[in-house]
């Protein structure tokens, strides 16, 4: 697999490591009442995409950036890449 | 006859002999050979044993998709199991032997299996050897494997080097036929950088056995032509024997090249193009019919090839069998050169005439082969009916051409069926933009077709990738067409008829997984073993399709296909590993001070990709242990130094710096003054301990954190991904210092008199100026900067010293010197360990994954009052029962008895038994100090039996023993030592 880094351009896959969905970036407030039951939910309930996904990437032997990969789990075709913290930042919020 | 048995061909140089042995016995050949046609010239028809019946076979193909001539080929230190003979070139003192034979090829024993094949037919091995079950590991499997299988591998390793290598192009050519070669030319004119790769070890696919005229030339003198234009282009790169294995994602292809004369004997190389073309050309197909499977009967392709490429000029009474008119080139092939052409067996009612020298049974098929060893003749039998025996040594099948379109499947791309050639060709749905496939390869089957498709789709990835063409010409060729009628399978007669030669598959095998409802391809396959094996059912898969198709009467592409997968052509575990082995399979670090350490005795162990002074043998010391207690003792009544530079550093600053450290850690960092040290214990999202170690703030905005060896990578990354993942906003930069910096600890009562004795006048290190857990960037021996760390591992007063890397190995000498007078001494990670247990310190034996900081008495260190990674799901209930494992010291009840970590812990009258169980042993080591074996270990309720007496038991090594448990802080429980 190849990805497109967004600052590198295109880089071997083996230099990255996979961490997972990148819901991973949403995670809950500490002090909600439901605060618990939120980081059950944000730590183990994944969705199982057979298509468009979106999965966080670390290019370790790189830049040390973590990535934002838009990938077909089908066809592993890659849409798109992001660095995680502009894709953070354009989430538009926050959530401290 | 005065015909020769070699005639001339510009592929082989018969002047140039080479002598081989086979089977034991000498033959020659000639330099352009391959093994096969060296044989095939030796008049060697009969190769090796089929696989499961043990039948003869001789050469079929002349190519990589051979499912017979596997020989094993011996090297002086190793053998080289199931090369085929068709692709093998031939060297001056080859040994090869058949394999699956015994005890020779002509008589083998095995051979038996052929009159039992009533009971072994398909599924055979499930239906037979279902019980008892225990009888399959020991005595079913062991049989089988012996009387059936390939070759085997001699255990030996290859001497030779394996290599990878990587390589990128904006267009790669896969195949030099006429396609691919017309390809490469036009493309490398345009100075895209293309990358063409050659199979065999001669350029020119298919045009090397044919002898037809292109633009006035003979096919091979039209070759070197254009390869010359070719190489003249820098931008252009020609790799012959090698194979691409396989297409994988984004245009990376796997490709496997075999070096000559060289130290290295393989490259695996990663290929990572923008476009790529599949010139693959063709492959023939088979007809079965009864006894289809002697030697002496190929495909007539093959036979051509031999004739034209090798110059095997000594086949005799040779017969064909075709549906298509590519056959009659063979007939015209083989009657200019004088051989005995018996006919052609057409199965077509008005096949063309070509020659009306060839003699055509037409509306005629071939019911069956005759002989044993070999073929001595067959059965005709025509469209009325009449049976003619026909007397013939060779026979040539042609079942029509494959497009070989295997890579062209590898990303997961189904074949399409194709009615004009009544065969597949590559899918075009959700087809990946990198490989296209040309010429023979996409169905165009004659050569002025297969030009006009090459030129076509160069110009169109030209295009694609913006590049204009230059000015080119292309070869002028006779106009030539292709006609074929669908002919599967004779369906005369009772007797076995040959589909897969290599996996022995039947047409009678496909009727009875047909008939026993495994009906879909994929079933088939499984089923029958139909297509596996080193060729892949290149030859066959296709007619066993049709044959399916018949039976059920669908249509074949209705029956469908299954996919081709990676690798096209076997390869060898070591090609993939390359030189990744040995001491290469990983990279090692060594310390800064590990030649300093090497040459004052000390012996190494591996933590992670680091090499560790593990202890320092001394005189008289003919034991570790005696090293290691004179180590600790050292440091527990003076002075000793270690090198802990292995553990993880990562330099921390920005204005949010303290904030970012509060978030990380489960204890509050909010009020770390500057110029002080904290224990941090790292938790991941779920409760779980990550790591432990200490953060220092050396000001106010800059911190530095060190990690535990094994995990520097790992926090790294998650402190990494806390903040461009979690908060991106907060201003904070996070760099691995682990390298840049060394550490020495300098521990023991008299470390401060050593520490005294470098650090620079100007810094007080006095016990009131710098306390327990300060910290300081300072200077040593006259202006080298250092960080200084008043912090303990050992549990003694000690500091740690930071300094570049570079100037670790000089202080470490420079200690030895003036530590004299206090006996210092350096001491490894052994002795380091014993302490760290005595002083009851948590390391990586306890911190496993599944430990939370109540498992270590430190859950009231987890800050409910902030937000810090792994905070809300620590305080789940399951985490937090008062009656859950708690960290524990255990002393034998005996002084002298080892206990043993992985131990389990049981009250004393409890019986053993998992029920029962109440924790574990985690560490364990001989304590100098208290003259006592002694224990960590997790223990249920721990902190509450402190004096208990307890059962430790270890069933892997039927040990039982006593301890009392106590705290786990075995020597100065107060920190009054710390402190001094």
């Amino acid at each position: 697999m190849i990805i497109d880094h967004p600052l590198l351009g295109p880089r071997d896959a083996s230099e990255f490591i996979y961490l997972g969905d990148a819901s991973l970036l949403n995670r809950p407030k500490w002090d909600e009442e439901k605060s618990e039951n939120n980081f059950y939910k944000y730590l183990y309930l994944r969705e199982n995409v057979a298509g468009m996904h979106k999965e966080l990437w670390f290019h370790q032997q790189g830049d040390r950036s973590w990535l934002v990969i838009s990938r077909n789990t089908v066809t592993h075709e890659i849409f798109k890449v992001e660095l995680a913290t502009e894709f953070k930042k354009n989430m538009g919020k926050s959530n401290d | 006859m005065t015909r020769p048995t070699r005639t001339k061909s510009s592929l082989i140089n018969t002047n140039k002999k080479l002598s081989f042995v086979f089977n034991g016995k000498k033959y020659e050949g000639c330099q352009g050979d391959t093994l096969a046609s060296a044989l095939l010239a030796n008049d060697v028809k009969l190769i090796a044993r089929s696989f499961k019946y043990h039948r003869p076979r001789g050469i079929f193909t002349s190519g990589s998709h051979e499912p017979n001539a596997l020989v094993e080929i011996i090297h002086d230190d190793y053998n080289e199991p199931n090369s085929k003979a068709t692709t093998v070139e031939l060297y001056e003192g080859l040994v090869a032997k058949s394999q699956n034979c015994w005890p020779s090829l002509k008589y083998d024993l095995m051979s038996i299996n052929d009159k039992f094949s009533k009971f072994i037919g398909a599924g055979f091995y499930y239906k037979t050897f279902m019980w008892p079950s225990f009888f399959w590991e020991k005595v079913y499997e062991p049989v089988i494997r012996k009387a059936a299988g390939l070759g085997k591998l001699s255990k030996n390793r290859n001497n030779k080097n394996s290599e990878k290598g990587f390589l990128y192009c904006d267009l790669l050519i896969i195949g030099s036929g006429p396609s691919g070669l017309i390809c490469a030319y036009i493309a490398g004119l345009s100075g895209i950088k293309v990358i063409i790769v050659e199979e065999d070890y001669v350029f020119g696919g298919s045009l090397n056995n044919e002898i037809f005229k292109i633009s006035n030339m003979s096919p091979q003198a039209w070759v070197q032509s254009i390869l010359k234009e070719i190489r003249k282009l820098s931008n252009v790169r020609c790799i012959e024997n090698t194979s691409v294995i396989g297409m994988f994602d984004h245009g990376a292809f796997g490709a496997i090249q075999k070096l000559k004369e060289s130290k290295i004997e393989q490259i695996f190389w990663k290929i990572v193009s923008k476009k790529a073309l599949l010139c693959s050309g063709s492959l023939e197909r088979l007809i079965p019919f009864q006894n289809n499977d002697l030697p002496g009967i190929m495909l007539s392709g093959s036979i051509r090839s031999y004739l034209n490429r090798w110059g095997v000029n000594n086949f005799d009474k040779v017969l064909l069998f075709t549906n298509n008119d590519d056959t009659y080139v063979t007939a015209l092939d083989l009657i200019s050169n004088g051989i005995n052409l018996i006919g052609v067996v057409d199965t077509r009612d008005n096949p063309r005439i070509f020659d009306p020298k060839i003699k055509v049974f037409k509306s005629s098929q071939i019911v069956s082969a005759k002989g044993k060893l070999y073929l001595k003749g067959v059965d005709i039998v025509n469209k009325v009916g009449e049976l003619t025996h026909l007397k013939c040594d060779y026979l040539g099948i042609s079942g029509g051409w494959n497009p070989n379109i295997h890579l062209s499947c590898h990303t997961g791309v189904r074949p399409e069926w194709n009615e004009k050639i009544y065969a597949f060709v590559a899918g075009k749905k959700n087809v990946s933009t990198h490989l296209k496939a040309v010429g023979s390869a996409n169905g165009k089957f004659s050569l002025n077709e297969c030009i006009l498709d090459a030129e076509k789709q160069v110009l169109e990835i030209l295009s694609d990738l913006e590049t204009k063409p230059k000015k080119y010409s292309l070869p002028k060729i006779k106009e030539q067409s292709f006609e074929i009628d669908p002919f599967w399978f004779v369906k005369i007669g009772s007797q076995r008829k040959w589909v897969d030669l290599q996996n022995d598959v039947t047409v009678k095998d496909i009727e009875m997984a047909y008939t026993e409802n495994f009906r879909s391809v994929e079933h088939l396959k499984r089923y029958t073993t139909l297509g596996m094996g080193t060729d892949q059912g290149k030859t066959s898969n296709v007619t066993g399709l049709a044959i399916l198709a018949s039976l059920s009467n669908k249509s074949i592409p209705d029956v469908g296909t299954t996919l081709f997968r990676p690798p096209y052509v076997p390869l060898s575990i070591e090609a993939l590993v390359g030189s990744s082995i040995g001491k290469n399979f990983k990279p090692t670090r060594l310390t800064p001070t590990h030649n300093w350490a090497r040459d004052y005795g000390a012996s190494f162990t591996e933590t992670g990709l680091w090499l560790r002074a593990e202890w320092y043998s001394q005189k008289n010391e003919n034991h570790w242990r005696m090293s290691v207690d004179r180590e600790v003792n050292s440091v527990r009544n003076s002075v000793g130094f270690c090198d802990v530079s292995t553990l993880g550093k990562i330099d921390i600053q920005g204005k949010d710096a303290l904030e970012f450290v509060n978030k990380v850690y489960c204890n509050g960092f909010a009020k770390l003054p500057v110029g002080k040290v904290r224990y941090g214990l790292m938790l991941r999202e779920d409760g779980i301990v990550m790591d432990d170690g200490t953060t220092a703030r050396m000001s106010e905005n800059h911190f530095i954190m060190t990690t535990t060896t094994v995990n520097a990578e790992s926090v790294y990354r998650h402190l990494e991904f806390c903040h461009q993942c979690l908060w991106p906003e907060m201003d904070v930069h996070l760099i691995s210092t682990t390298d840049a910096w060394a550490q020495i600890a300098i521990a023991g009562p008299k470390s401060r008199k050593i520490i005294s004795k470098i650090v620079d006048k100007q810094f007080d290190v006095s016990n009131k100026n710098f306390p327990f857990m300060a910290c300081k960037e300072i200077t040593i021996c006259g202006g080298v900067l250092a960080r200084l760390f008043r912090i303990s591992f050992s549990g003694e007063l000690a500091y740690e010293l930071s300094i570049p890397t570079q100037y670790a190995s000089s202080l470490v000498s420079y200690l030895m010197e003036i530590g004299k007078d206090e006996k210092i001494i350096p001491y490894g990670t052994e002795a380091l360990g014993v302490m760290r247990i005595e002083k009851g310190h948590a390391a990586g034996a306890e911190l496993n994954g599944t430990i939370s900081a109540q498992n270590l008495n430190m859950g009231k260190m987890v800050s409910n009052k902030k937000d810090s990674i792994g905070m809300v799901l620590s305080k789940r209930e399951g985490l937090n029962t008062l009656d859950g494992l708690r960290l524990v010291g255990l002393k034998p009840i005996k002084a002298n008895h080892q206990l043993v970590s992985g131990s389990h812990l049981f009250n004393l009258s409890d019986k053993i038994t998992p029920k029962n169980d109440l924790g574990y042993i985690t560490s364990s080591c001989y304590s100098p100090t208290l003259k006592s074996y002694i224990a960590l270990g997790f223990l249920k309720n721990g902190s509450n039996r402190h004096g208990d007496k307890i059962k430790i038991s270890n069933p892997i090594l039927g040990k039982e023993d006593f301890a009392e448990v106590c705290n786990p802080i075995f020597v100065d429980p107060n920190g009054e030592k710390l402190r001094a």
